[in-house]
């Protein structure tokens, strides 16, 4: 990157200059580009806002790398800063960022910004990120394990929003905006719908998902379109990956988006006075124009839910089959009680939940002590029973029981942690595959092994 | 100036307010006023004017009932309150230090104000509140929101800038409101207090469409007692009336340097070697009329002395940077801030001036280029930003710099922090060059919630050339739902915390005696105390931190809607279902009756 023209260029046209190189050492060797130490450079310049104080900004970055990817956007940036430079009515500062690296120099960047570091301590190498951390198509395919930036940054208070831009030719056709973030946040929707009223007011063909919305949106072909849509972007979202470089800002509360090939989106933009906030975070969009709010797509979460809670009270009746009515087991869900239910779950086809505890001891063990005498004879399910004098007599085995899932749990838990590096080890010595297909080939393998884990765990 | 006495005797008599003779034993007052214009190292320029009254009396003393240039309004504000120091800024924008270099004056964004008492006042707080709502009336600023929760009392960073005797600091107040806007609503008074008004002299510059059409702005008013001469038996009182502005050269309107085609850098490619940009910046020129609209025909009748500084003092040693126009008739040469400066003179009091035009409009016209990498960073400068991010905790740090090549200096920081944010003193560190920097001197008053704010003071060495980065961390408060300011999901600030120092300079300050009464304004309102240092106070940035906010949109208005709905309803149903209705008997005859019935029970005779 051009880093000392880049410089240049931005303090002509008036800004505040600062750059920030950063070093980063992946964890996987990136085999497309053969790096393992990135090093590069951010640079950016900010246009101060005249009286304001610097406590908030807005952010037009760029990523710009080596070859000709994204010239375009970095020549509109530039023309777009000498342009509200000469504007006198900003009431924030705005920052012009050129970041190397795509997702690295972004990452490094907001860290620093926000003094930071998420993404590795120094000295100790944090191997195991949750999931990779790959790049876009092109980008590093890299878990950030190690960062430095060095120097002091020039700041701008705290950032209010964020626009990504990639155009990567001169002839535009179609603008597509890219809303999911990283572990599939989304930015506020207020940002998408302004977006949408702008390409809508200039009548210009804006997609999502790459897919244009259609005009007649009740027929059978446009649901199906519809529904591809917003599946593609349920993928998206699951896959966990920031599909730009905005997605790095939602973790910080900086409502971002991306687009690619967008020319002058700024009125609207700047517009902004307050913190966008009355809208939806979470929503689906089938279209542009359409989305599906939490609203509506939780209640059948809820249903799902619905079934376990109505199975637990089936189940309650079913233990008081001898026709007697109890408190509902939803409102005793505490201690000994809940592991009852979640027993009885396990059970339920074994019959009454009296005889629960006795088969849930070892088989060989002897008969439990008799019930004590604060049964009654009616005999309610003792998950339901008022429990403290019950609970020293039964602890024993009770305690015993709880041993193997405890164990099974936090052996799963450690095999996760370090079956992927060791199997990477083991994987690249043995086998011909590279070090990141090797994780996710171990994953796959430690999932499908967990498949075969017997799930009845007792007897 | 004999001839320069005779002039401003002159013109006393000539524009002299109403008949007669102006009674000049009964309390002396003198006026003078200043324009300082000096071009920043970025290529704009600063304007700070500052407007003194001097006056001969005591205004404590009270039997002051004839005012002259000093406003009444504050004249009787300071005698009635026991004001002994009243230092209040109003200022929309941010002084860059890191580029624009010391300002003469520095004040935070917003509002600031701070006073000292007289010790004969009983009750402080209960002045301060008072004085606050006064000055809210007369600058028609929202210094009535001064309140406990956002008053402190320094114990180290403000000490009295005039005339006292004793520093107990539970005297002083000091508050700050950094969301306060600035506009023309508090320049209008602000001008009213100036004797002339803006009719004549410097103040004629002071347009409000101009103002405002600015990088900065900052008003201020100091009032102190002053010694009345050098035996310093008698007590003079000293109005400051200071307002500093800057102007951008890209703002103006004619971009300043070769201006680049936004079409040109539309299509450029970044990796093209070929393409050559205008590199070299010469800004642009400035004039008075540029700046302000207007020029200057008159000094005000009233003063005393009226001048015009301009600071052409050259950069490196080397030639001259700035080339004036008209020629100055005169040269000074002062010490400012550790530096040495040259700056033009213009009397508007000495007849000459205004012979060959009517009217006086200083140009400045750069002379050559500048350079992107020569811009000298101050010896002291800050930056404060909060870092980390969520909703639940945070950490405010600050860095400050010490760019000074071999000296280390102390430096008293002031950090105000409002009760919802609750900071972790355990957590602060400081850290210089890698090793942990004691304070030698800290005052720490926690906050109460809803009563009153965290101060944090702290005396730190700052050694040589080296970055001092202080970070204390805090967790945010979750308010009560009417605690919220409208629009909560801005952010709440965090006033500037103040930076005080005894900043080395680099040349010593030979000339310290000279008399104050003679050196230009913008030298005099603190006072230096010797001659290797000098006394800088800096600003940080305020800061905008994010509360936990309750979702005040549309689920929360339904919400509570319903809630309000389902009461009403549920209440009035439920009243209606449980309540048991039976037939009263309906009470036959009035007072009659009653007064039968009475008098039949006292004859034991069954009532009616």
């Amino acid at each position: 990157m051009p880093v000392a023209w880049l410089e240049k260029t931005m303090w002509t046209l008036g800004l505040e200059v600062h750059r920030q190189p950063f070093s980063r050492t992946l964890p996987f060797p990136d085999e497309l580009r053969e790096r393992y130490m990135v090093k590069g450079t951010n640079v950016y310049g900010i246009l101060r806002a005249p009286r304001a104080a610097s406590t908030e900004a807005l952010v037009l970055s760029v990523p710009c790398s080596e070859g000709p990817h994204n010239n375009q956007a970095v020549g509109l940036m530039l023309a777009l800063a000498s342009y509200f430079r000469g504007q006198i009515y900003w009431a924030k500062d705005i920052i012009f960022l050129v970041n190397e690296h795509d997702l690295l120099g972004m990452e490094a960047w907001l860290e620093a910004y926000h003094d930071v570091n998420l993404t590795g301590e120094a000295g100790a190498r944090r191997e195991g990120c949750p999931w990779p951390f790959p790049g876009r198509a092109g980008g590093a395919d890299a878990v950030p394990a190690e960062i430095r930036s060095s120097g002091t940054l020039g700041r701008a208070g705290a950032i209010q929003a964020a626009i990504s831009l990639e155009l990567s030719s001169d002839v535009v056709t179609s603008f597509d905006v890219a809303v999911e973030g990283l572990n599939g946040q989304l930015p506020n929707l207020d940002l998408l719908n302004l977006f949408h009223a702008f390409c809508q007011k200039n009548g210009l063909l804006c997609t999502i998902q790459g897919k244009l919305p259609r005009s007649d949106w009740d027929s059978l072909p446009a649901f199906a379109h519809s529904l591809q849509t917003l599946l593609l972007m349920v993928l998206a979202q699951a896959s966990g990956q920031p599909r730009g470089d905005h997605g790095l800002f939602l973790r910080y509360r900086i409502e971002a988006i991306t687009l690619r090939g967008i020319n002058s989106f700024r009125q609207y933009k700047y517009d902004m006075t307050t913190r966008l906030h009355q809208s939806y975070f979470f929503y689906l969009l089938p279209s542009l124009s359409r989305f599906v709010s939490i609203g509506v797509y939780m209640p059948a979460f809820g249903f799902l839910i619905l079934v376990l809670i109505l199975k637990i009270s089936f189940l309650g009746g079913g233990g008081g089959a001898r026709g007697v009515s109890k408190p509902s087991p939803l409102l005793s869900l505490d201690g000994p009680h809940a592991l009852d239910l979640w027993m009885k779950l396990s059970k339920s086809e074994t019959g009454s939940a009296e005889r629960l505890w006795d088969s849930d001891h070892a088989g060989g063990e002897a008969r439990p002590l008799p019930v004590p005498s604060l049964s009654p004879p009616r005999g309610p399910p003792r998950s339901h029973q008022p429990h403290p004098p019950r609970f020293p007599q039964e602890s024993r085995p009770g305690l015993l029981v709880l041993v193997p899932p405890l164990v099974i749990c936090h052996a799963a838990g450690l095999a996760l942690y370090y079956l992927p590096v060791l199997g990477q080890h083991v994987a690249t010595q043995h086998f011909p595959v590279s070090e990141s297909e090797a994780v996710v080939l171990t994953v796959i393998a430690i999932y499908v092994a967990g498949m075969a884990l017997p799930h009845n765990t007792h007897r | 100036r004999g001839g320069m006495l005779a002039a401003v005797l002159l013109l006393l008599t000539a524009a002299g307010p109403g008949p007669g003779p102006v009674p000049v034993r009964a309390g002396r007052d003198a006026l003078r006023e200043e324009l300082l214009l000096s071009p920043l190292p970025d290529g704009d320029v600063a304007a700070t004017f500052q407007f003194r009254t001097r006056w001969d009396a005591d205004l404590q003393r009270g039997a002051v009932s004839h005012y002259r240039l000093f406003p009444k309004a504050l004249g009787q504000l300071v005698a009635a309150l026991g004001v002994r120091e009243l230092h209040l800024a109003l200022t929309q924008g941010f002084w860059r230090t890191r580029v624009w270099g010391q300002p003469p004056l520095q004040a935070p964004a917003g509002a600031e104000l701070w006073v000292w008492f007289q010790p004969t006042v009983t009750d402080v707080d209960k002045a301060w509140e008072e004085l606050s709502n006064i000055l809210s009336g007369i600058f028609c600023a929202s210094l009535n929101f001064i309140d406990s929760t956002n008053t402190v009392t320094p114990t180290a960073s403000f000490k009295p800038l005039g005339l006292a005797n004793g520093t107990d600091h539970h005297l002083l107040r000091y508050a700050v409101l950094p969301r306060e806007v600035v506009c023309t609503e508090n320049l209008t008074p602000w001008k009213k207090l100036l004797p002339c008004g803006s009719k004549a002299g410097l103040a004629v510059l002071l347009k409000a469409e101009r103002l405002f059409h600015s990088s900065y702005h900052s008003q201020a008013v100091h009032i102190r007692p002053i010694c009345r001469d050098a035996s310093c038996l008698a007590v003079s009182w000293e109005l400051r009336q200071t307002l500093t502005v800057v102007f951008d050269t890209f703002s103006s309107g004619q971009g300043k340097k070769g201006k680049l085609g936004s079409s040109a850098l539309w299509s450029l490619s970044v990796h093209s070697t070929s393409l050559s940009l205008p590199l070299t910046l010469l800004p642009t020129d400035w004039s008075l009329f540029k700046m302000f609209s207007r020029t200057l025909t008159d000094a005000c009748p009233l003063a005393s002395q009226s001048k015009v500084y301009v600071d052409i003092s050259p950069k490196n040693k080397e030639k001259e940077l700035l080339e004036v126009t008209p020629p100055p008739a005169s040269v000074h040469e002062a010490i400012v801030q550790g530096d040495k400066r040259t700056y033009a003179v213009y009397d508007l009091l000495s007849p000459s001036l205004f012979n060959t035009s009517r009217s006086l409009n200083v140009q400045l016209k750069w002379k050559r280029p500048q350079d992107s990498s020569d811009l000298p960073t101050p010896i002291l400068h800050a930056q404060r930003y909060v870092s980390g991010y969520g909703l639940q905790t945070g950490e405010i740090s600050t860095l400050i710099y010490n760019t000074h090549p071999y000296r280390a200096f102390p430096v008293v920081l002031l950090e105000t922090v409002p009760w919802y944010l609750r900071l972790y003193v355990h957590t602060l560190t400081i850290i210089t060059k890698g090793k942990e920097n004691k304070p030698s001197y800290i005052h720490y008053q926690p906050a109460q919630d809803r009563r009153r704010p965290h101060l944090l003071e702290m005396l730190i060495q700052l050694p040589a050339n080296s970055v001092t980065k202080i970070t204390i961390q805090f967790e945010r408060a979750l308010l009560k739902w009417t605690e919220y300011t409208p629009d909560p999901n801005h952010g709440f600030y965090v006033s500037s915390s103040v930076l005080s120092a005894l900043v080395p300079s680099v040349i010593a300050m030979k000339d310290v005696d000279v008399d104050v009464e003679q050196s230009s304004l913008f030298t005099s309102l603190f006072p230096s105390s010797d001659g290797s240092s000098y006394f800088v106070r800096l600003y940080t940035e305020p800061l905008l931190v994010n509360l936990p906010t309750p979702d005040f949109s549309m689920p929360y208005n339904v919400i509570c809607l319903t809630c309000t709905v389902v009461a009403v309803c549920y209440g009035s149903f439920y009243n209606l279902l449980t309540r048991t209705f039976h037939v009263e008997e309906p009470s036959r005859g009035g007072l009659a009756k009653r007064l039968a019935n009475i008098i039949r029970k006292f004859r034991g005779v069954p009532p009616l």
